[in-house]
């Protein structure tokens, strides 16, 4: 007795939400970073569960490229993290509004 | 017994991540982010994909996290977190979250989706008792068919992070 694809399908879209719910309320910039990550894992659970439904190896394919996306922006974002906290000592997505209009 | 494995790890996946945003600490919510990707890696493995299960236990467990309890630990954690600057942010998106679970739960179980197709029996032992893995398929797709540019193109995005994290971390030396 194998598991439902829709199972898979509905943990991804649960993931996906609580990843949602951590970018929208944390407000220290690595917890949204690791929400994002939480998000993308996410929907790489949901297209690998595709590509078991459809029988083909193109769903684990595409979740390769997306961890390699995600490593080049954790990288990006975390270097960008060091740059702020270096020229303000503070981490918080509130306080850092030096491009606001 | 797959029923089993399956829901223990999606449980541990929901708690871990909701651990991942409701704890204080940022060493917390990144041990407990590992523990979300690790129950991810079994989920892969349950379903047939045991390449991307091994690489998300290397690269993300391993490396990405490496990185990121590095920085947490850089940027001195157990800082308090101030005040909403928008009040009932909190609430505000907590239930924006919940319309999009539904949103997602109402489009999942109004489209019936066929049965699952084996492929990994079906597709590993073509002829001759010749089996085919997981990761030989991969390789198949990645290296001789439509795949390849797109391979040869995440080699690019690679070299600009690395070049665009030491620009962004050098300082400047005049």
């Amino acid at each position: 007795m194998t598991i439902p694809i829709s199972y898979y399908l509905v943990l991804g879209a649960i993931l996906f939400t609580v990843g949602t719910a951590g970018v929208l309320t944390r407000k220290n910039p690595l917890i949204v970073f690791m929400s994002v990550e939480l998000m993308l894992n996410s929907v790489n659970l949901t297209l690998i569960a595709f590509s078991r439904l459809w029988g083909n190896v193109d769903g684990q394919v595409i979740a390769l490229f997306v961890l390699v996306v995600a490593a080049a922006e954790v990288v990006v974002g975390l270097a960008i993290i060091v740059t702020i906290f270096r020229a303000r000592a503070s981490v918080d997505v509130d306080d850092v509004h030096a491009l606001h209009g | 017994m797959s029923q089993v494995v399956f829901w223990v790890a999606a449980v541990v996946a929901v708690v871990a991540g909701l651990g991942v945003i409701s704890l204080r600490s940022s060493v917390h919510s990144a041990v407990s982010l590992t523990l979300n990707l690790v129950c991810l890696a079994v989920l892969y493995v349950l379903l047939g994909a045991e390449f991307v299960g091994a690489v998300q236990v290397i690269v993300y467990a391993g490396a990405i996290m490496v990185l990121f309890l590095f920085v947490v630990t850089l940027l001195s954690p157990g800082r308090e977190e101030a005040d909403d600057r928008l009040p009932g942010q909190r609430w505000i998106s907590i239930i924006l979250a919940i319309v999009l679970l539904v949103e997602a739960g109402v489009l999942i179980t109004s489209n019936a989706l066929p049965a699952a197709k084996d492929f990994t029996a079906a597709a590993a032992c073509t002829g001759q008792g010749l089996c085919i893995g997981n990761s030989q398929l991969i390789g198949q797709a990645i290296f001789t068919s439509s795949y390849l540019w797109p391979f040869e193109v995440t080699t690019i995005v690679l070299l600009v992070a690395v070049v665009g994290a030491i620009v962004l971390t050098k300082r400047r030396t005049a």
